[in-house]
C-alpha cells in the first residue's frame, strides 16, 4: 500500500519525502483546496521546488483542487487545474463535477483521483466518476465500517485510498455545511472548517470559553486543556445531558487494521494534516512507513508496535485515538 | 428569462414518523394547494414505517389527487443492501426520482429523466451542464449557496432545466455514519431501539448557555432555526426559479403551504406572512445563506432589532 502524506508547505513536503512517503499531496494558496489556511500551501516557486525535490527522490506529488467553485470564482479553479497540469504532477485530487469535466476535456492525459470531498461512499457513486471522468482512484470518506470498506473495494471500478491517521471528520465529507451555518464559510465553499477568523477564546469566571462566530462551542475548567473550537467537537446539551454530542476531540488511527486493509486490496493509505507542522509530518510518516513495511513483509504476524502508538499519541488531537467508523460500535 | 409563478413543492419527511402519522400527514397534504410532493426515506434505511409497495401506493393516491409525485432516495448509502433498494427505486417506471447521492445519479443517468435534491453538489453551471446531458430535469440549489450564486447559475443554465430552491424548513446540514440520536441515549447504532420515533421534529441540541443550536435527527444534523424566504418570493420569481420547496415538520405544514401559495398567487404583505410563519417555527427563523452570510443569521430579525433600538 502506498503511503500518501500531507504537505502544507515545503519543509513538510521534505519531511514527508525524507521519512518514507510514497506520495505527498499539496494545495495552492487559495480557496481551491480544502486546507485554505493563512500562511499554508504552495505558491508557484515553492510548488516547482517541492515537485522537483519529491520527484528526485522517487516520490509522487498529488495536487488537491477539492473544493466546489461557484460561478464567480470559477476562473481560479480553472487556473489551478491548468497550473497543476503544467507542473508535471502525478495526479489531481478533485471533487467537483464541473472541475472534473474541465480537467478531462482540457488535459485528457492527466491522472485524476476522486477526493474525499467528492463524498462517494459506495461503488455506484465511484462508477459515475469513473465512467464520465476516468478517475483512477477514489478516496473514501471516513464514515464506513471495515466491512463496508471491503464491500466497496470488492465492487469498485478503481482502486481505493483510505484514511489511516489524523483528524477525524465524523460527518461525510463534501456534504457537511455546519461550518458555513455558523461562520458563512465551509470546506466546500472556502476550503476551511471552523475558520480561525471566526474563533474567540475568552477567560471567564466559569472557565475558558471557546466560541465560533459567537456560538459557545465549549467551556473548560481551570485544569482542563482547552481545544480548538472545531464545531462538531465541542460539548453541547441534548436530552438533558451536557456531553460531546457529536464527537470527542480525538484522532483517527487505523494502525491495527493494516493487514485487513492490505488483504482487501486497498491501494493507498492517506495521512491527514496539511495544516500540521513538519515535525508532525516527519513523525507520522516515519511510524507509518515502518508499519506498512512490517505489514507488507509478514501480515500474519503484524502487530502495531508499542513505540509507534506512543509516537502517534503525542501528535493526536486530545491525545486520544480511535478506529472511528471502521469500528462498528463507534457508530 | 422565464417569469412564471413558481410551483410549490413539499420535500420528503426528514424525520421518523410512525406509519399512521405519515399516512394522516399525507392525507392532509393532498388537500393543500402544493403542486409537487417528494416521498420516501432520505435519512436512515432502518426507518421503515412504509414498505416500498406502500410508498408507491401512497404516491399513486397523491397523483390521483392531482399532485406531481417524485420518489426521493436515501442520501448517505453505506451498505450493499441500501444500494439494492436504491436500484429498485431507480428502476421503477411510474414516478420521477429525486437523486440525493451520486449513486442514484449513476443508476438514472442516460436512462430516464431525474431530479437532484439539495445534497447533490451542484455549485456551478459546469456541473449543471454535465448532469443535464445525462437526463437531469430539475436541480435543487444546495442550501449553503447564496442569491448571488443562484443568479449566476440561472444566467447560464442549460435549456429546459428547472431550478428548485428550499424556501421554508430546518436546513439539512450534515450526514454521518454515527447516529446521534442513539448516542444521546447511550445506545449503539445497531440497537437504536428506533428512538427517532420519539422526536417528530428531531432532538434539539443547545449550547452550554442554552442557546438552541442544531437538531439531531438520527445520522442527519439540521439547523435548529427554520429557513424562511417568504420575503424573497419576488426575487425568486425574477430569478426564474421554477419550484419553491417547503420541508415538512410535525405541525402546521399545511398552513405553511397555504401561506406560501397565497403569497405567490395573490398580493400579500410578506411582513405579515413572515410574522405568521414565525409562529410555526420550533425555535426561530434564519435566512443568512441567501445573503451570503452565516446560515444561522437572520436579516429580518436584525432589521426588526435595529428598528426597535
Amino acid at each position: 500500500m502506498e503511503l500518501v502524506c500531507p504537505a502544507g508547505n515545503l519543509p513538510s513536503l521534505k519531511a514527508a519525502v525524507d521519512n518514507g512517503a510514497d506520495a505527498v499531496y499539496i494545495g495552492f494558496r487559495d480557496d481551491t483546496n480544502a486546507r485554505h489556511f493563512a500562511g499554508l500551501n504552495f505558491n508557484d516557486k515553492r510548488a516547482i521546488d517541492g515537485i522537483k525535490y519529491a520527484h528526485a527522490n522517487g516520490v509522487k506529488v498529488f495536487v488537491a483542487i477539492n473544493t466546489y467553485p461557484q460561478p464567480s470564482g470559477w476562473p481560479r479553479w480553472q487556473a489551478a487545474v491548468d497550473k497543476a497540469a503544467g507542473l508535471g504532477i502525478n495526479a489531481l485530487i478533485l471533487a467537483d463535477i464541473g472541475v472534473m469535466d474541465y480537467a478531462t476535456k482540457k488535459w485528457p492525459k492527466l491522472r485524476l483521483h476522486l477526493s474525499v470531498q467528492g463524498s462517494a461512499t459506495n461503488d455506484a457513486a465511484i462508477r459515475f466518476y469513473h465512467e464520465h471522468f476516468n478517475i483512477r482512484r477514489a478516496v473514501l470518506p471516513r464514515v464506513l465500517s471495515l466491512n463496508q470498506v471491503r464491500q466497496v473495494a470488492e465492487h469498485s471500478p478503481v482502486p481505493l485510498e483510505v484514511f489511516g491517521f489524523g483528524s477525524l471528520c465524523v460527518m461525510v465529507e463534501g456534504r457537511c455545511l455546519l461550518s458555513s451555518y455558523v461562520t458563512g464559510r465551509s470546506p466546500n465553499t472556502f476550503g476551511a472548517c471552523s475558520p480561525a477568523n471566526a474563533v474567540q477564546w475568552q477567560e471567564t469566571d466559569a472557565g475558558m470559553e471557546t466560541r465560533l462566530n459567537g456560538v459557545l462551542i465549549d467551556r473548560y475548567e481551570k485544569d482542563e486543556p482547552a481545544g480548538y473550537p472545531t464545531l462538531c467537537k465541542g460539548r453541547f446539551q441534548a436530552c438533558g445531558n451536557t456531553y460531546y454530542a457529536i464527537e470527542e476531540p480525538t484522532s483517527l488511527n487505523t494502525l491495527a487494521l493494516l493487514p485487513e486493509l492490505q488483504a482487501m486490496g486497498i491501494e493507498a493509505i492517506k495521512i491527514e494534516g496539511r495544516q500540521r507542522s513538519p515535525a508532525y509530518v516527519a513523525r507520522v510518516a516515519q511510524v507509518w512507513r515502518a508499519a506498512l513495511d512490517a505489514c507488507a513483509g509478514d501480515p500474519a504476524s503484524y502487530q502495531p508496535q508499542e513505540n509507534w502508538l506512543t509516537e502517534l499519541a503525542k501528535v493526536s488531537e486530545g491525545s486520544q485515538t480511535t478506529l472511528g467508523a471502521y469500528h462498528r460500535p463507534w457508530q | 428569462m422565464k417569469n412564471n409563478i413558481p410551483k410549490l413543492s413539499l420535500g420528503p419527511v426528514p424525520y421518523y414518523w410512525a406509519r399512521e402519522t405519515l399516512l394522516n400527514f399525507y392525507k392532509q397534504i393532498s388537500d393543500t394547494p402544493v403542486d409537487i410532493v417528494y416521498l420516501g426515506e432520505t435519512v436512515c434505511s432502518k426507518r421503515r414505517s412504509l414498505k416500498h409497495a406502500e410508498w408507491l401506493k401512497l404516491a399513486a393516491q397523491l397523483q390521483a389527487a392531482g399532485k406531481e409525485v417524485v420518489l426521493s432516495t436515501l442520501t448517505l448509502l453505506e451498505a450493499g443492501s441500501e444500494l439494492g433498494s436504491l436500484k429498485r427505486l431507480c428502476e421503477q417506471q411510474d414516478f420521477l426520482v429525486e437523486a440525493n447521492d451520486m449513486s442514484a445519479v449513476q443508476f438514472l443517468s442516460g436512462k430516464r429523466a431525474f431530479v437532484t435534491g439539495p445534497a447533490v453538489n451542484i455549485y456551478n453551471s459546469g456541473s449543471l451542464f454535465v448532469l443535464a446531458g445525462l437526463g437531469l430535469k430539475r436541480w435543487t440549489l444546495p442550501v449553503e449557496l447564496s442569491r448571488d450564486t443562484l443568479a449566476d447559475i440561472q444566467a447560464n443554465r442549460p435549456d429546459d432545466i428547472e431550478t428548485e430552491v428550499l424556501v421554508f424548513g430546518r436546513l439539512p446540514l450534515a450526514y454521518s455514519a454515527r447516529c446521534f440520536t442513539a448516542r444521546a441515549h447511550n445506545l449503539p447504532k445497531d440497537d437504536c431501539q428506533f428512538r427517532c420515533l420519539d422526536y417528530p421534529d428531531g432532538m434539539l441540541m443547545s449550547t452550554r448557555e442554552n442557546e438552541p443550536f442544531l437538531v439531531l435527527n438520527g445520522i442527519q444534523t439540521q439547523s435548529a432555526r427554520t429557513l424562511n424566504l417568504v420575503s424573497e418570493l419576488e426575487n425568486l420569481r425574477q430569478l426564474g426559479v421554477d419550484v419553491l420547496r417547503v420541508s415538512p415538520q410535525s405541525a402546521h405544514t399545511d398552513s405553511i403551504i397555504r401561506i406560501f401559495h397565497h403569497c405567490l398567487h395573490k398580493n400579500c404583505d410578506t411582513d405579515e406572512a413572515a410574522a405568521e410563519l414565525a409562529g410555526f417555527m420550533p425555535v426561530g427563523p434564519c435566512n443568512g445563506y441567501w445573503y451570503g452570510d452565516a446560515g444561522m443569521d437572520s436579516r429580518q430579525e436584525l432589521a426588526v432589532q435595529e428598528s426597535l433600538s
